[in-house]
């Protein structure tokens, strides 16, 4: 399982959890079962393509998935994924 | 335009009295783009950008500096504390540097590098708060520094501060008021602290109580439209009064950019994204006016430069 970091804006989602658990073996795979399980996260989170949106930051590990394999990233049990709205358009 | 019609021809004591007497521009070619222009509406831009510090959070910042220390709350000893997501920060780290003041700042980790380097070369000491908590999160982390270190610290809260929405009522307020002859008919701006609606909204109702005072807010909690807030699902700022403003638009992230980016393309002005979100509010109440029939004068403001927000790409990405 990943343990998926809920930014305060999205905790309406989660019943107010911080961080939940999900799995999946990429960053894709991850966020379409948060969606399952939240139903409604997902479109916050993705555009109509599929994309993730130019103002959401996926982190994984601390290093924003931009700069690895996008949605195709690679997780395994016990990584951590956080995902933080762009204050400024940008990373950290 | 000329500095000699902004500020008068002899020299500025302080870079401090720079700020204000930002320009109103027309914003002609999306009136003629959104047939506008034949309708007999007009649409106005207040340029904050054109503060010295390249934010409208200049206004407030630089009141509610003044108005702590004239009432003796700041000294050598006492600096100031405030929680901000970015361009308040920026304006206290320069006016502090100005006027010889310490300043420390609580932001969200998550903000620009730009935004940390910018704060720090004026000398601002910054703590940082946890992003996944957002502005609220660097709101409360304030409010407790503040608790712990009341010597050292004035807090000067500005989602609470009533110098916030003063420094809008005396300057922008006043400057719309005269730059449009009185004609304004509708006010529009982001919500962030509301210090920019409350204030300048209630000066132009003074003046005249019919001209209509209209919030934009991003349409989401989980948003992109830096500077605004969804109050809905946030700590409601204490200077907010949902009775002064006569209306709220909710403008989606993905409107409020590509706003942006048309302004850079068909106007020249590269603005912030929640500029575009302001623009986008304004162009839906002045079409609406346009489909019913109705002249009107529509002032809005944009609060802040795009560069802001620009980082320094890694290399290879």
């Amino acid at each position: 399982m990943v343990k998926v970091r809920i930014p305060a804006s999205l905790r309406s989602f989660t019943k107010n959890q911080e961080v939940v658990e999900v799995a999946g073996s990429t960053v894709g795979e991850v966020l379409a079962a948060l969606e399952q399980s939240y139903p409604g996260i997902g479109p916050r989170l993705l555009d109509e393509k599929g994309g993730v949106r130019r103002y959401v930051n996926v982190f994984c590990n601390d290093e924003d998935i931009r700069f690895l394999e996008q949605l195709s990233t690679k997780v395994q049990d016990g990584d951590r994924i956080s995902l933080v709205p762009a204050i400024a358009g940008g990373a950290r | 335009m000329a500095d000699a019609a902004r500020f008068g021809v002899r020299p500025l004591a302080s870079i401090v009295e720079a700020v204000g007497r930002t320009p109103l521009l027309r914003l002609h070619a999306l009136e003629a783009e959104e047939g506008l222009l034949s309708a007999g509406v007009e649409l106005y831009a207040k340029l904050e950008f054109q503060n010295p510090g390249g934010s409208v959070k200049d206004r407030p910042a630089l009141q509610m500096i003044l108005d702590a220390s004239a009432t003796g709350r700041l000294g050598p000893k006492k600096g100031v504390l405030d929680s901000t997501s970015g361009n308040t920060g920026v304006a206290y780290a320069w006016i502090g540097a100005a006027l010889g003041l310490r300043i420390t700042l609580v932001m969200p980790e998550n903000v620009s590098d730009a935004r940390k380097q910018i704060t720090r070369a004026y000398g601002a000491k910054l703590i940082f708060s946890d992003p996944m908590e957002g502005s609220d999160g660097a709101i409360r982390l304030a409010q407790k520094l503040a608790a712990q270190r009341p010597d050292e610290y004035a807090y000067l809260d500005q989602y609470g501060n009533p110098a916030n929405p003063k420094a809008h009522f005396l300057g922008t307020g006043r400057e719309i008021w005269e730059a449009t002859r009185g004609r304004v008919t509708h006010f529009v701006a982001g919500i962030g602290t509301s210090g920019t609606l409350m204030g300048t909204g209630r000066r132009l109702k003074r003046e005249n109580p019919a001209v209509r005072v209209v919030g934009v807010e991003p349409d989401d909690p989980f948003h992109g439209l830096e500077g605004l807030k969804h109050l809905r699902s946030s700590i409601v700022p204490a200077i907010y009064r949902a009775e002064d403003r006569d209306e709220t638009l909710f403008i989606s992230t993905d409107e409020g950019w590509s706003m942006a980016e048309r302004l850079g393309k068909r106007v020249g002005l590269l603005v912030g994204h929640s500029s575009g979100a302001a623009i986008a509010g304004a162009l839906r109440v002045a079409g609406r006016l346009r489909d019913a029939g109705e002249k009107g004068v529509v002032v809005t403001v944009l609060p802040d430069r795009a560069d802001r927000y620009f980082e320094p790409s890694r290399p290879g990405a």
